[in-house]
């Protein structure tokens, strides 16, 4: 809340508040980069989730974690986990 | 049975060194017997902040290698009778260490010693993982600026998956008045990006660079604001309880009542 007065008053935000927001900017990607390995694990896992229902084309499956514009309670923005699993046929066929 | 600390940032010219200088004065000075270890090897400074540099024989690489037997190469600092220091080679590389031998010879400190300091190099690589081996507890040196605290976050993230878990902060040269200006992190700031807990703020003094051509840790020094920090910082890694310090210098009336109007 002082923040914004702050910036309210003085027009534009100060550096200091300017370098919070793009520190956390950039450890979001720096963390989602980290966890590569992470996420290439958890890709295969729910592939083989949706694998049981659906029909789906896993090797053009793509995942990925990227800032929304969503924003939590103190105004930050939140990653999200982004997957794009292109379904070949809604209903599996049932052996 | 002594603790391994380590000492590290990821960036370079934090102040890892000069940390590590005055945590091992400030911790002999309350009669601990303190071994300081420089794990730079071909980049060793820890010497010069000590004022040590004349004093060295053999070196951590003599030792690892059996040129000379651990004691020898051992400088025992005449200042404070409990420090002693441990100089990197400057003549080798990080390769010429690894990871089972720094681990041996922490051990072999910590038989010897209350506390083991070991000067971590910048960088995330051998050096790094030479100085983490042998350490049981990580102390993260960062500053209030974008590029050493990102760089903190990912030595924070290297540390715990090396096992090394819940590393702590110390936030250096920390700018009081730029942080009241609004144009500084402030210590609230980096703690929330980070999520760890802290050991401890110094503020940016001129002591220290006084202190470091001299060749004497400013932690001796009474009248030194930063030396009090590392005082304070010493006895919270002895287990004391020691509130963080109060970095406004300026406590008069006339800026009492601008604080009430310009208070975050």
């Amino acid at each position: 809340m002082s923040d914004f007065l702050k910036t309210f008053f003085a027009g534009k935000p100060h550096s200091g508040s300017v370098a919070k927001d793009r520190l956390k900017l950039v450890l979001i990607h720096d963390r989602a980069n980290c966890s590569t390995e992470l996420l290439e694990l958890m890709k295969t896992d729910i592939m083989q989730v949706i694998a049981k229902y659906m029909d789906i084309d896993e090797g053009s499956a793509d995942m990925d974690i990227n800032i929304s514009q969503t924003t939590d309670d103190n105004n930050n923005p939140v990653p999200v986990l982004y997957a794009n699993v292109p379904i070949k046929n809604l209903r599996k066929q049932r052996n | 049975m002594g603790e391994v600390y380590v000492i590290t940032s990821g960036k370079g010219g934090v102040g890892k060194t000069t940390t590590t200088a005055n945590l091992g004065a400030g911790l002999a000075m309350m009669e601990k017997n303190v071994v300081l270890v420089d794990a730079d090897i071909g980049l060793r400074n820890l010497d010069v902040v000590m004022g040590l540099e004349n004093r060295i024989v053999f070196d951590m690489i003599d030792v690892i290698e059996g040129n000379c037997r651990l004691k020898q190469a051992l400088i025992k600092d005449k200042r404070y009778p409990s420090l002693h220091l441990l100089p990197a080679a400057q003549t080798k590389d990080k390769d010429a260490v690894t990871p089972e031998q720094m681990k041996k010879l922490c051990d072999e400190l910590r038989e010897e010693f209350d506390y083991v300091l070991i000067d971590c190099p910048a960088g995330i690589e051998q050096g790094f993982k030479n100085a983490i081996a042998g350490a049981d507890k990580a102390i993260v040196v960062t500053t209030p600026e974008i590029s050493a605290v990102r760089d903190a976050d990912r030595i924070i993230g290297l540390l715990e998956a090396a096992e090394l878990r819940n590393p702590i902060l110390i936030l250096n040269r920390i700018r009081i008045n730029m942080v009241k200006r609004g144009d500084m992190m402030a210590l609230e700031d980096v703690t929330e990006v980070l999520a760890i807990d802290v050991l401890g703020v110094v503020p940016d003094d001129e002591s220290i660079v006084i202190s470091t051509n001299k060749g004497e840790p400013c932690v001796a020094d009474k009248n030194s604001f930063a030396g009090q920090a590392f005082r304070d910082i010493c006895r919270r890694i002895n287990g004391e309880i020691v509130p963080l310090m109060d970095l406004d210098p300026d406590k008069g009336l006339m800026s009492k009542i601008k604080n009430i109007f310009v208070r975050k």
